[in-house]
């Protein structure tokens, strides 16, 4: 039965990535792409990654999704023009081949993995009670390869900086996209209004659940970005001016608490990222409160872009 | 007991199941988008209505269940609110569709 | 086959399609789109790597599963650094190819939409 479901969903998958791969319209391919990012979600669940799958929910449907809409309409009237350096025959049958020699490599790996398959998950179970935590992946995340973690915060922040420098020069220091505005008595406002609250505690609830359940910050951050981008995009507020002190503080504080319990377990416990012992549980949950505001800021600037109005003094 | 509601999950989860054939297949024949999004909204608000209330036996603690339906209620909500969003625009494009 | 070993070969035909698209496309934002199949085609691979490293209690090996939440994040933070690129191109140049001329511009029909 299980097989059954896998095989059919293996099959919708590869359906949807080859829609998204020739659709005609633009728009098309990428509602394709986000109903393939759902369904991925299905599938990390029956490998047994929960805690990816809310992560591929979260990330990869939802906030690539909204991005890649937005796009799509802003370039809506360049496909036209595209459509007319679609490469020879000659071409497409070279990148099929490329394609197929690439597959054909990978698929010879897949079926020559060794088995039994070496795997760190008894390691893991061995010291996870020294971390104070019961999800084994927050335990990776936050406490066996914490620098990876704060590795990608600073490369968030790096990527965001990256974006914001695509502003035009007047637009420097401005404020992000265009000012959405909406009918304050129609339903956008009302969601808008209503939605928040509700999506904040569910943020909050998935970000505190994370340590012994699935779940954790980037899920939580995520939900408490898509709750601004809403009452960004129903006009309530608008994006804040890049230059603002707050926002640029807010920024860098999540790294820079995640570097400095860092040094300090350099000088405490012998190790740059070591926890003192005991002290591991409230280390953790220190650093996930200090990076989850960050994470969120960050994920919802990089979807509004970068500034294109010029802030008025 | 345990039979009865066993039948029940099964009754529900397969009426749910049609809700969301009828939905797609909506979807896929209907003329123009009004008429697919009346079909659609069926699908949502009935077919997981459905699903949910076979479901609820089979959940371990009564704070599971409350958040199976909370989670039925939220998907009614968004539903509800992208419907009349993409209705709007719709009437706003072409005025006699 | 178990199901680790059959969404690792989806995988690896998802990775082979994403990476024709991306050849094919002339459009660079179909590109950032294949260039997603392909990055989520080396996760589900890496997905199905850890599921098989399953033990000690747990469905999967949980290390590889923690990189796939960093790697999710962080390709979110690539793509929509790509998507800013583009359309900064767009608003330079008015127009998104990577040829080295621009193309003259055509019209979208008008039964397109």
């Amino acid at each position: 039965m299980m097989e059954a479901l896998n095989a059919g969903l293996a099959l919708l998958l590869l359906a949807l990535a080859v829609w998204t791969i020739v659709a005609r319209d633009a728009f098309a391919a990428v509602a394709g792409f986000i109903a393939y990012g759902l369904l991925l979600t299905l599938a990390w669940v029956q490998l047994s990654g929960v805690d990816v799958a809310l992560t591929e929910a979260a990330i990869g449907g939802g906030l690539t999704g909204a991005l890649l809409i937005g796009a799509v309409g802003r370039l809506r009237d360049t496909e036209a023009t595209a459509r007319v350096e679609r490469p020879k025959a000659l071409t497409r049958a070279l990148a099929a081949l490329v394609a197929g020699a690439v597959t054909v490599a990978l698929a010879l790996c897949v079926l020559t993995l060794p088995d039994p398959a070496p795997t760190l998950a008894p390691d893991v179970a061995a010291n996870i009670a020294a971390t104070g935590v019961g999800n084994p992946i927050t335990a990776v995340l936050l406490a066996f390869r914490a620098m990876d973690t704060l590795l990608e915060a600073i490369v968030l922040v790096f990527a965001l900086i990256g974006v914001w420098s695509l502003a035009p020069d007047r637009a420097w220091g401005g404020r992000p996209g265009v000012r959405h505005v909406a009918d304050p008595n129609g339903i956008l406002a009302y969601i808008a209004r209503v939605l928040p609250p509700i999506g904040i505690i569910v943020g909050m609830y998935i970000f505190w659940a994370g340590a012994d359940h699935p779940g954790g910050k980037f899920q939580g951050a995520t939900i408490l970005a898509a709750m601004w981008l809403l009452v960004m995009m129903a006009g309530l507020t608008d994006a804040p001016p890049i230059s603002r002190a707050w926002l640029r503080i807010g920024l860098v504080a999540g790294p820079l608490v995640f570097i400095a319990i860092g040094l300090a377990g350099a000088v405490t416990a012998g190790a740059f990222l070591a926890y003192p012992d005991g002290y591991a549980k409230p280390l953790i949950i220190v650093i996930e409160l200090a990076l989850m505001p960050t994470l969120a800021l960050i994920l919802a600037l990089l979807l509004v872009g970068a500034p294109q109005r010029t802030i008025q003094r | 007991m345990s039979v009865a509601l066993n039948v029940l999950t099964v009754v529900a989860v397969v009426a749910g199941a049609f809700f969301f054939l009828a939905g797609t297949v909506g979807l896929l024949r209907f003329p123009d988008t009004l008429t697919r999004l009346h079909a659609l909204t069926k699908a949502d608000n009935l077919g997981l209505g459905l699903v949910v209330l076979g479901l609820l036996p089979h959940v371990g603690s009564v704070l599971a269940g409350i958040k199976l339906v909370a989670i039925w209620l939220l998907v009614l909500l968004s539903g509800a609110v992208a419907s009349q969003l993409i209705a709007r625009a719709t009437r706003q494009r072409d005025p006699n569709a | 086959m178990n199901e680790a070993t059959l969404f690792a070969l989806c995988a690896v035909l998802l990775v082979g399609a994403g990476l024709y698209g991306l050849i094919v496309n002339p459009h660079p934002l179909r590109k950032i789109l294949a260039f997603n199949v392909v990055g989520s085609g080396v996760f589900l691979l890496l997905g199905a790597i850890a599921r098989r490293g399953a033990g000690a209690g747990f469905g999967g090996d949980p290390v590889p599963q923690a990189l796939l939440i960093t790697g999710i994040v962080v390709a979110f933070s690539a793509t929509a650094l790509a998507v800013a690129l583009l359309l900064r191109l767009h608003d330079a140049a008015g127009s998104v190819t990577l040829a080295s001329e621009v193309p003259p511009k055509v019209e979208p029909d008008a039964g397109s939409r």
